[in-house]
């Protein structure tokens, strides 16, 4: 049975950490993730759970006792965000290349600089090439059901591939919403008992991780990442159904809102997805066929999924919520258009930057951009095909 | 409260509560059976900053995640804010505020700008010192926000709240009747709003 509570995003999934109950936890804290592993050393301290606590000295450390608790056969995990997650770069790399079905849950912020607290992707975004999958999140919910669905993913023998669970720095991290929870034993039984093939603690079977490879062998380990990253997509979706046959919510690569017959779909990541909904309802009562199109999972990348789900829309606005400074669009974007472009899908697209170092994205922000793509499909008016939104001063850019 | 629920904005000055009284707020809320949100809003983290947090309270599931622009209630936990923030800035005119202060509600109307709508006063310092015997106006203030934003019967309100306070001040008994008399003297005081 669920239970009703309220909790913020961080204690969500500071509640599921608890309930799945990792082997090993290293941490480093950082604003605005630090409640997470602050909360979990509590329920250690309480009895509550038995994860190994390990305060470390800094992010590469945290990153690099994740590995090696996870290299030893402990199923393990870690928390940060922004800087941190940038100091921990290279091991984020060893993670996914040697293979480590670690989680690791990301509070989205800004990067620097200017230096800023708040929330948008490039952290997330800035790691998008390391190998790691990486699922977003709405809301406190999502966030705690990603959250149990993490290691399921990351374990499976098709996958061996570290998972990054991500939700919105302040926004979700610290907002107090609405919350089912669910009982400690079907998360438990959803999760299972984790029982690694190979690790380092084995005498019976000696093995070395992470030893230098000659050119004759480093290209198909490389291969080998990419297959799994591939095979990655069948396993989310047939453990978010999963999921979804057990507690009764949840999306698998991404959630179609009002899109079946939409003319202007609106394609967005994490809290803003929530706000663009009530602009879509807004504006289906005005009669404007209005749909937002929420990705999920942003590592393995949909594109094929993303275009045929657009295909019957006249325009789509591609929300990214980070800067790539290659002039001429977020990450979210080029890979959306490429995506378009292989499957043929010739529809008109603008591609927004919104929301950077904790700029606020409303209703009215959402009408904005709906208005402005329905005005170029309908009386092809031309705007720049890479604008930012809710700027102070929109000079130079109109 | 209607079903297009009610949006409240709290003003504060970092650390004096504000925040964890929009985070109670949406607790004590949650008992209803209402849909809540309590969020702050972060500028640089100092003693004495100016600070902003939000709650919104609906029977309606709450997807919106900005912040409130337009809201039905305004809560000045700070008096000396009304000199440097526009502290009715967008609040509907059907709507109300409510300023700590010992001065009445006809004494602080000119400092609002013009504001039109229902204006409340609380000496939240008075009625702290009295019932608790140190200034935290966070616990009048939130009795005052639950009163004028009728966000639930005042009655079910002390009740949640003193279940909630002995939770939360499990190793301080001490303060849980300061906070709990600092709650109904600002009730009684407020009168019918």
């Amino acid at each position: 049975m669920s239970k009703k509570d309220r909790m913020s995003g961080n204690e969500a999934v500071a509640f599921a950490i608890k309930q799945v109950n990792p082997d090993v936890m290293p941490a480093f804290p950082i604003t605005p993730s630090t409640e997470i592993p602050q909360m979990v050393s509590t329920y250690i301290a309480n009895g509550e759970c038995d994860t190994e606590f390990i305060p470390v000295e800094s992010e590469h450390s945290s990153m690099s006792a994740t590995i090696g608790a996870q290299a030893a056969g402990a199923r393990s995990l870690t928390a940060t965000s922004s800087c941190g997650l940038a100091l921990m770069w290279e091991e984020l790399l060893i993670a996914a290349s040697n293979r480590m079905p670690c989680v690791l849950a990301l509070v989205n912020r800004t990067l620097s600089g200017p230096i800023n607290i708040n929330c948008d992707h490039s952290d997330g975004m800035g790691a998008r090439d390391t190998g790691w999958i990486q699922i977003y999140a709405e809301n406190n919910q999502e966030a705690y059901d990603n959250f149990i669905q993490a290691y399921p993913i990351a374990e499976d023998k098709r996958v061996h591939l570290p998972v990054m669970i991500c939700q919105d720095g302040f926004i979700t991290s610290h907002a107090v919403e609405n919350i089912l929870l669910e009982e400690d034993k079907d998360v438990k039984e959803f999760v299972g008992e984790y029982t690694p093939e190979e690790f380092l603690l084995n005498p019976g079977k000696p093995m070395a991780v992470g030893p230098y490879s000659v050119s004759n062998y480093a290209m198909e380990a490389r291969y080998n990442q990419e297959m799994a990253m591939e095979n990655s997509k069948e396993v989310i979706i047939e453990v978010a159904r999963k999921f979804k046959e057990k507690f009764g919510r949840g999306f698998e690569l991404f959630e179609e809102y009002r899109t079946e017959d939409a003319d202007y779909i609106m394609l967005i990541m994490g809290s803003a997805a929530g706000t663009a909904k009530q602009a879509v309802d807004d504006l289906r009562e005005k009669g404007i066929k209005a749909g937002v199109l929420k990705l999920r999972v942003f590592r393995p990348f949909p594109a094929d999924e993303i275009a045929m789900a657009l295909k019957n829309c006249k325009a789509v606005a591609i929300m990214d919520r980070t800067e790539s400074y290659n002039g001429h669009g977020g990450p979210l974007a080029s890979e959306v258009l490429a995506g378009l472009y292989r499957n043929k899908v010739m529809i008109e697209t603008v591609a927004y930057t919104y929301g950077l170092a904790g700029r606020d994205f409303t209703v009215e922000t959402a009408y904005e951009i709906f208005d402005e793509i329905k005005d170029v499909a309908e009386n092809g008016k031309k705007v720049k095909q890479h604008r930012y939104i809710g700027l102070r001063s929109l000079e130079g850019d109109k | 409260m209607d079903n297009k629920g009610i949006e409240i904005r709290w003003h504060g000055r970092g650390g004096q509560g504000a925040k964890s009284a929009a985070l109670l707020l949406a607790d004590v809320a949650f008992k209803t059976g209402a849909y809540v949100q309590g969020f702050p809003e972060y500028g640089p983290e100092r003693m004495g900053a100016p600070i902003t947090a939000y709650n919104r309270i609906s029977n309606k599931e709450i997807r919106v995640h900005s912040n409130i622009y337009t809201p039905d209630l305004v809560i000045v936990v700070d008096e000396t804010l009304l000199a440097a923030v526009d502290v009715t800035k967008g609040l509907k005119k059907e709507g109300a505020i409510v300023v700590n202060t010992d001065k009445s509600a006809d004494e602080i109307k000119p400092l609002l700008n013009g504001y039109e709508g229902r204006v409340y006063t609380v000496d939240a310092r008075r009625i702290s010192m009295e019932a608790l015997g140190k200034y935290f106006p966070n616990s009048p203030m939130l009795a005052a926000a639950v009163a004028v934003g009728k966000v639930m019967d005042t009655k079910q309100f002390l009740d949640e709240m003193k279940a909630s306070y002995a939770h939360k001040f499990a190793k301080k008994p001490e303060v849980i009747d300061g906070n709990m008399k600092a709650l109904s003297l600002t009730l009684e005081e407020l009168g019918e709003v």
